[in-house]
C-alpha cells in the first residue's frame, strides 16, 4: 500500500535543477533509501516532502492526499516528521523540553488552562511527561533527561533528534543521514535501532544515508539521485550491480574497474551481527 | 481536532484582512487622487514644488539610507546611531559654514559658493565618519558575534550618548545656517519652482550616489564588501579582510550621511540637537523600502519615500477631506513601510541578504 | 577586559613581588583620562556641576567631577596589576598628570582663541573651576590636582585590607549621600523627629561638613564592626533549616519596605515610584512577547495608548468623555480593547521575520500616535489637547493615605503581580515551550506541528493586552492623556528595561525598571546629562553584560558570548555550534 507517492517532482533554485521530474513511492512500513553522490538533490526532495520547500512542478501525495505546498505544521499534522543532516536541536531546552515540543500538537491543554492551572492541564502535563521519559529510555537516553541538548554528546544527540520526531507520532519518519560521524559499532547500533523503529512501532521509514553498509543492510528499495534525477531504484542487489549506479559513484573508469572485479559492483558486506 | 477550526479561522482572517487591506490603499489612493485633481483647487506651482520638494528630501533620505543599508548588509545590525551621524555632519558643516561666512566667503559669485559648499560637505563627511568609526569600535566592534538584540540595545545607547553629547557640547538652541543669497534664488526655469539650492541637493545627491555604486560595483574594496555581506566567512577563509571592509562600510556609510547633513541643513536652514532622530527612522524606511543591502535599492526607496511623502498628503488624503493633511505625512510614510514589509518584504529592488532560509 | 579586582594586600599575607610598572601603558591610560577629561569640560558637566555642592563649602559636584576622572584613571592603571605602594602611587600620579595635561591645555587654549563660538562650555565657568578660580595663571592646577589625586588613589588602593575597603566603602557612600542629598533630605525635614538630623547631615544642596565626617564615621566604623560580627558567614553557618525559617522574615521585610515605599520617599517621588511600578507592568508584559516569545515590539507603545484612551473616553467628565464609567467598569475594556488591536496589528505582520517584525511594530507604533493626535481624529480623541479630566480610580481627599500617586502605586502593584503570575504560569506550560522553540529554531518548531501565526500571535496578544492594563493605570494616574505621552521612547525604554534587567526573568524586570526609569529620575536635577548616562549605561551592559543584571537561567545561557579575540571574531570554537557537533569533537 503506497504511503507516500511523488510524481514528476521539480524543484528549481534559479537556473538549477536541484529535482527534476522524481518519480517515487513509498510503501507502508517500510523502509526506503534515496542514496547518490553529494549535490545529487537527496536533501531538496526530504525538504520538499517535509515542506520546506515547493516544488514547482510535479505532485506529492501523502495517505491520499496532496501534500506539496502545505505548511510544515499543516505536514506534520498528517504524520510526517524528520530529522536533520546538521543536528537541529533547540539547544538551550533540555531533552525532555525538546521532546515536549514534539508533542506539543498532540496535546490539548489551553493557555488559559495553564495559567488556571486546571486539573485537566495539570493531568496532561503529568501524561506529557511520562510519555516523554519513555520516548527517552526507547532510544536509549534513559535518565538524560535533564541534561542541556546541547551538553550532549554527539551521538545522544542524534538519538534525541529522532525521539523528537517520533514524539509527533509519524506515520513517515525522514531520516537525514542519521549514521553521519559515527563509528562503526555506533553506527551498528543505530541501524539496528532504525529496523525496530519499523519492526515496533510500523512507521515507514525514508533514509537518506552515505554509508553503503547501513543503506544495503536495512533497505527494502533503494533510489539513486544523481545531478537531480533519479537513475536507478530496486533492491540493494540490482542496484549494486547497476552499471549506472556504479558510473555515477565511481565515473567511467571506475565502472570499467568494478566490472572487471570478482563480485561485481560496489562491495556490501553486510556489517556482521545485523 | 479541536485546533483545527482555530486554524482555519486565523487562516481566513489573515487573508480576508490583507485583502480588506489592498482594497482600501488602492481606494485611498486612487480615489482620493481623482478627487483632489478633479476639484482643481490646487494649481500647477503648488504641485511643482511639492514634487521638487519629495525629490529634495528624498535625496537626503537617499543618502542617509545608503548607510543604514550597507551596515545592516554587512553585519545585519539596524544601526540605530546612523542619525546622529548624520545630525553631526550638519553641524560640522554648521561651523566651516559660519565661519566662511565671516569671511565673506558665501556671498561672492556661484563658483566661489560652490566651492565653500564643496567644502563644507567634504569636514562634514570626514567628521561623520570619524563618529561613525569611533562609535563602530567601541559599541559595536566587540558585540559583532552577539545575538541581533545585543547591538541593537548598544546601539540605541550609542543614540542616546551622541544626541546628549551634542546637545552638551553645542547647547539645546537652534543653529541657523548662514543664509546664502546664491542658492537661495529661483531657478530661471519658469514654470518649475526651483531654486538653486534644490539643483544644488539633488545634483549632489546623484553624484555621490553614483561614487558609491561604483565604489562597490567597481573597486576590489566594493568587491570585498558585498563578498563579506554575502558569506562572511567564505569570504574570510577567501582571504579577505572582513575587518576592513567592515570598517570601511562604515566609513563609506557615515561619509554620504555626513554630506546628506549638510545638504539637509541647506534645505531647511536650521540644525539642533535632535535634528537627526527623525530623518533616520524615515530614511531606514527608504532602506527597507527598497531593499534592504541593496545599494541601488536604497537610493530608489529615498527617492519614492521622499516623493510619496510630500505629494501624498495632498493627493491622496486632501480629496478625501481630511483636515489638515500634512500632518499624517508620517502616517503615509509608515504604512507604506508596512505595506512593504507585509507584500513585499524583500523590498522594490529585492533584498541583498542571504543565506537566512532554511 | 577582565574583571579581576584591584587585591588589596591582606594585612599578613607575605608581600608579593612588585612587577615594573609598564610606564607606557600608565600614559596610555593617562592619555585616554585625558581625552575623557576634556570631554567632560566640554559638554559641559564641569560647568553645569558647579553650583551644586557635593560637601557644602568644600568641594562641588563640578570639582568632584574632575576628581574622579583623575581617580578612574589612577584605578585602570593599578588594576590587575600587582604593584607595591610606591609603585602605585607614582603610577596614579603619572595617570593624573597626563590626564590633567588636557584640561591645562583647554584653559591655556581659551585664554587666547575664543571657542565659546564653537564650545558652549569652553567658557570662563569651565575654566575657573578647572584652575580653582585662578584662570589662565592656573592653567598647572588641573596637573597638580589630579596629580595629587592619582597617587592618593594608588595609596588607598594598595593600603591593607582591612583599611581599604572600609575607606573606600566610605567615600563612595560620601559620594552617593551628597549625589542624593536632594533626595535623602526631604523625608528626613517631613517628620519632626528626624528634622533635626536632616538638618544636621545635609544642607539644601549638598552634605555638611558636619554630614561629611559623619557619614565617613559611621560607614567605616559600620565596616569594621560588620567585618567583627561577620555577619554574612554568620548567616551561612546556620543549618540550612534556619535559613529557610529565616526566609519568611526577609520576605515579610521586603513586603513591608514595599508597601511603606511611597508613604516614605514624599510625594514628588512617590510619583516616581508610580511611574516605576507603571513600567514594571509594561515590563512583564512585553516580557511574555519578547522574553519568552523573541518576538521584538518596538511598537509596544500603541497598545499602551489604546488602553490609556479607552479609559479615558469610557470616564472622563470633560468634552470628549462618552460613556461616565468608573475607572473599575473601564479597564477590562481597555484591555479587550487592546487585546482586540494586538490581533488586529498581528495577523498580517507576524509571518514577518526578525528585524522586520521589529521594524514594522514600530511603524505601527508611530502611526498610533500621529493618528491618535491628528486633527482627522480631533473629534473622537481630542487631537493635541487629549483628554482631560480624567479621574482617579478611588476618589479620596487630597490627605487621604490613599491620595495622588500613591493608589495608583499599589493599584499598579497588583496588577503587575497579576501580570507576573500569568508570564510564570506560561512559561512552564505547554505555550512556553512553544514560544522557547520558536525562539531557538523557528523552521524546526513549524516542522514539529507548531502553528507560527497562532503561537506568536498569542504572545502578541497576551502582551498587548497588558500594555493596554498599564495605559489603563497611566491614565489614571495622570488625569489627562495626550498623543505626546506616547513616543517610540516608551516602547524602546521598555525593550531596553527587559533587555537590561535579565529577558525572560521577573525579578531581571523589576531591577532593569528601577535602574533605568528610576536612577534617571533621582537625577532630575542633571537633567541635561541623565540621558547621556542613559545611553553610556546601555552600551556598557551590552558589553559587559549582555544577559542582563538577572538573568534567568536560558537567556544566560543564550546570551552570554564569549570574547572575540583582537579582530574583533568570537573564538570559533566556543561559539560555532558544527564544530562542537562535528563527528568525534565530543565524547
Amino acid at each position: 500500500m503506497a504511503l507516500l507517492v511523488a510524481e514528476h517532482v521539480t524543484k528549481r533554485f534559479g537556473g538549477l535543477n536541484a529535482v527534476r521530474a522524481l518519480d517515487f513511492t513509498i510503501d507502508e512500513s517500510s523502509i526506503v533509501s534515496v542514496i547518490g553522490p553529494n549535490g545529487a538533490g537527496k536533501t531538496t526532495f526530504f525538504n520538499c516532502i517535509a515542506g520546506f520547500y515547493h516544488p514547482e512542478e510535479g505532485r506529492i501525495t501523502f495517505d491520499g492526499a496532496p501534500i506539496h505546498g502545505l505548511r510544515r505544521d499543516q505536514i506534520a499534522h498528517l504524520g510526517i516528521a524528520r530529522t536533520y543532516q546538521n543536528i537541529r536541536l533547540f539547544a538551550k531546552m533540555t531533552a525532555i523540553e525538546n521532546i515536549l515540543v514534539g508533542q506539543h500538537f498532540r496535546l490539548h491543554g489551553t493557555w488559559i488552562g495553564a495559567v488556571l492551572n486546571t486539573a485537566g492541564v495539570r493531568a496532561e502535563e503529568v501524561t506529557s511527561h511520562d510519555e516523554a521519559r519513555r520516548l527517552l529510555r526507547f532510544v536509549g537516553l534513559a535518565g538524560k533527561g535533564d541534561v542541556l541538548a546541547d551538553k550532549l554528546p554527539y551521538g545522544d544527540q542524534r538519538r534525541l533528534e529522532i525521539a523528537r520526531a517520533l514524539a509527533t507520532q509519524p506515520k513517515l519518519l525522514l531520516l537525514d543521514e542519521p549514521t553521519a560521524g559515527m563509528n562503526p559499532a555506533e553506527t551498528a547500533q543505530m541501524t539496528a535501532f532504525i529496523r525496530s523503529l519499523r519492526d515496533d512501532l510500523g512507521t515507514t521509514i525514508l533514509l537518506i544515508e552515505h554509508q553503503m553498509r547501513v543503506v544495503m543492510g536495512i533497505s527494502e528499495r533503494i533510489a539513486v539521485l544523481d545531478y537531480g534525477e533519479k537513475i536507478a531504484e530496486g533492491t540493494a542487489r540490482e542496484i549494486q550491480t547497476n552499471p549506472r549506479v556504479i558510473e555515477a559513484y565511481l565515473g567511467k573508469g571506475g565502472a570499467a574497474d568494478v566490472a572487471g572485479q570478482d563480485q561485481g559492483g560496489i562491495d556490501v558486506t553486510p556489517p556482521s551481527g545485523s | 481536532m479541536r485546533s483545527s477550526t482555530v486554524d482555519q479561522i486565523t487562516e481566513f482572517a489573515i487573508a480576508a484582512f490583507l485583502w480588506a487591506l489592498r482594497i482600501v490603499v488602492v481606494l485611498v489612493v486612487v480615489v482620493g487622487s481623482f478627487l483632489t485633481l478633479s476639484s482643481g483647487r490646487y494649481a500647477w506651482e503648488t504641485w511643482s514644488s511639492l514634487i521638487v520638494s519629495g525629490l529634495t528630501n528624498g535625496s537626503v533620505y537617499a543618502l542617509i539610507a545608503l548607510g543604514y543599508t550597507m551596515v545592516y548588509g554587512i553585519l545585519r545590525m539596524i544601526n540605530f546611531a546612523h542619525g546622529e551621524i548624520f545630525m553631526g555632519g550638519a553641524f560640522a558643516g554648521y561651523f566651516v559654514g559660519t565661519m566662511f561666512a565671516s569671511i565673506g566667503l558665501l556671498s561672492q559669485g556661484p563658483l566661489v559658493v560652490l566651492f565653500a559648499v564643496a567644502v563644507m560637505i567634504v569636514v562634514a563627511a570626514a567628521f561623520s565618519t570619524l563618529l561613525a568609526l569611533l562609535v563602530e569600535r567601541i559599541a559595536y566592534r566587540p558585540l559583532r558575534n552577539a545575538p541581533r538584540l545585543v547591538p541593537l540595545i548598544s546601539a540605541i545607547g550609542a543614540s542616546y550618548f551622541l544626541q546628549y553629547t551634542f546637545r552638551g557640547v553645542f547647547g539645546a538652541g537652534i543653529y541657523v545656517y548662514p543664509d546664502v543669497a546664491v542658492l537661495g534664488q529661483r531657478v530661471p526655469i519658469d514654470f518649475l519652482r526651483l531654486r538653486w539650492v534644490d539643483v544644488l541637493v539633488v545634483v549632489a545627491a546623484v553624484v555621490m550616489m553614483t561614487g558609491l555604486y561604483l565604489f562597490v560595483m567597481r573597486t576590489r574594496m566594493g568587491t570585498a564588501i558585498r563578498a563579506v555581506s554575502e558569506d562572511k566567512s567564505t569570504a574570510e577563509l577567501m582571504g579577505i579582510d572582513v575587518n576592513r571592509a567592515i570598517v570601511t562600510t562604515f566609513a563609506v556609510g557615515a561619509a554620504m550621511a555626513g554630506a546628506a547633513g549638510v545638504l539637509y541643513a541647506l534645505l531647511f536652514d536650521q540644525v539642533f540637537f535632535f535634528t537627526g532622530f527623525v530623518p533616520g527612522i524615515k530614511a531606514f524606511t527608504a532602506a527597507v523600502l527598497g531593499g534592504i543591502g541593496n545599494v541601488p535599492g536604497a537610493m530608489l526607496g529615498g527617492l519614492f519615500l521622499g516623493q510619496v511623502e510630500s505629494v501624498g498628503p495632498t493627493l491622496f488624503l486632501d480629496g478625501l477631506n481630511v483636515p489638515a493633511p500634512n500632518q499624517l505625512k508620517d502616517v503615509i510614510a509608515f504604512t507604506l513601510l508596512v505595506l512593504v514589509l507585509v507584500f513585499r518584504p524583500s523590498g522594490i529592488l529585492g533584498e541583498r541578504v542571504t543565506g537566512q532560509r532554511a | 577586559m577582565t574583571n579581576q579586582a584591584v587585591a588589596p594586600v591582606a594585612p599578613d599575607a607575605p608581600v608579593a613581588p612588585a612587577a615594573a610598572v609598564d610606564w607606557r601603558r600608565v600614559v596610555r591610560i593617562g592619555l585616554l583620562g585625558g581625552v575623557v577629561a576634556l570631554y567632560v569640560c566640554l559638554v559641559g558637566m564641569v560647568e553645569v556641576f558647579q553650583p551644586r555642592a557635593l560637601v557644602t563649602g568644600i568641594i562641588t559636584l563640578g570639582q568632584t567631577t574632575m576628581v574622579l576622572v583623575g581617580v578612574g584613571a589612577a584605578y585602570l592603571t593599578i588594576r590587575g596589576q600587582s604593584m607595591d605602594r610606591a609603585g602605585a602611587a607614582a603610577a596614579g600620579a603619572l595617570a593624573g598628570a597626563v590626564a590633567g595635561i588636557f584640561p591645562a591645555v583647554l584653559v591655556v587654549i581659551m585664554e587666547v582663541v575664543n571657542l565659546r563660538a564653537m564650545f558652549l562650555h569652553a567658557s570662563p565657568g569651565t575654566s575657573a573651576v578647572l584652575t580653582l578660580g585662578l584662570g589662565a595663571a592656573g592653567a598647572w592646577v588641573p596637573i597638580v590636582a589630579l596629580t595629587v589625586v592619582g597617587a592618593a588613589t594608588g595609596l588607598l588602593l594598595t593600603a591593607r585590607a582591612d583599611i581599604q575597603r572600609p575607606a573606600t566603602a566610605a567615600l563612595v557612600a560620601l559620594l552617593l549621600a551628597g549625589l542624593f542629598a536632594g533626595l535623602l533630605r526631604p523625608p528626613l525635614l517631613a517628620s519632626s523627629v528626624t528634622a533635626g538630623i536632616g538638618r544636621l547631615l545635609f544642607a539644601s544642596d549638598g552634605l555638611t561638613i558636619a554630614g561629611a565626617v559623619i557619614a565617613f564615621i559611621a560607614v567605616v566604623g559600620g565596616r569594621i564592626a560588620m567585618r567583627r560580627v561577620s555577619l554574612r558567614s554568620r548567616v551561612a553557618a546556620l543549618s540550612p533549616e534556619r535559613q529557610r525559617a529565616a526566609r519568611p522574615f526577609g520576605l515579610i521585610a521586603l513586603i513591608l519596605l514595599v508597601v511603606w515605599l511611597p508613604h516614605g520617599v514624599g510625594p514628588f517621588f512617590a510619583q516616581v515610584v508610580a511611574v516605576v511600578v507603571l513600567y514594571i507592568l509594561m515590563g512583564f508584559g512585553l516580557n511574555i512577547t519578547l522574553g519568552l516569545a523573541g518576538l521584538l515590539d518596538l511598537g509596544f507603545v500603541a497598545f499602551f495608548a489604546v488602553g490609556a484612551y479607552t479609559v479615558g473616553l469610557l470616564t472622563s467628565t470633560a468634552e470628549y468623555g462618552i460613556a461616565l464609567w468608573p475607572f473599575w467598569a473601564a479597564v477590562p475594556f481597555a484591555v479587550l480593547l487592546a487585546m482586540a488591536f494586538g490581533a488586529f496589528f498581528g495577523l498580517p505582520i507576524l509571518g514577518i521575520r526578525g528585524d522586520y517584525l521589529a521594524i514594522a511594530t514600530l511603524g505601527f507604533g508611530e502611526i498610533i500616535r500621529i493618528l491618535a493626535g491628528s486633527n482627522l481624529l480631533l473629534p473622537l480623541l481630542g487631537g493635541p489637547r487629549g483628554i482631560i479630566n480624567i479621574p482617579k480610580p478611588i476618589e479620596v481627599p487630597p490627605d487621604h493615605l490613599l491620595a495622588g500617586p500613591i493608589q495608583i502605586y499599589y493599584l499598579g502593584l497588583v496588577f503587575a503581580l497579576v501580570v507576573a503570575f500569568v508570564a510564570i504560569r506560561l512559561r512552564d506550560s505547554r505555550l512556553g515551550r512553544a514560544w522557547l522553540a520558536i525562539r531557538e529554531d523557528e523552521d524546526v518548531a513549524e516542522a514539529l506541528g507548531v502553528n507560527l501565526v497562532q503561537t506568536k500571535l498569542l504572545a502578541y496578544m497576551l502582551g498587548a493586552a497588558f500594555a493596554g492594563l498599564g495605559g489603563a493605570v497611566f491614565a489614571g494616574l495622570l488625569g489627562s492623556i495626550f498623543a505626546s505621552s506616547f513616543p517610540l521612547f516608551v516602547s524602546i525604554n521598555v525593550a531596553a528595561l527587559i533587555i537590561v534587567g535579565g529577558m525572560g526573568s521577573i525579578p531581571g524586570v523589576v531591577v532593569g525598571a528601577i535602574f533605568l526609569i528610576g536612577v534617571p529620575e533621582l537625577f532630575r536635577e542633571f537633567s541635561e546629562y541623565r540621558y547621556l548616562f542613559y545611553g553610556l549605561a546601555l552600551i556598557a551592559m551590552m558589553l559587559f553584560r549582555p544577559e542582563g543584571l538577572l538573568p534567568s537561567r536560558i537567556v544566560q545561557r543564550e546570551l552570554h558570548v564569549p570574547e572575540p579575540d583582537a579582530n574583533g571574531d568570537a573564538n570559533l570554537d566556543a561559539i560555532d555550534q558544527d564544530a562542537r557537533l562535528s563527528p568525534g569533537a565530543t565524547g
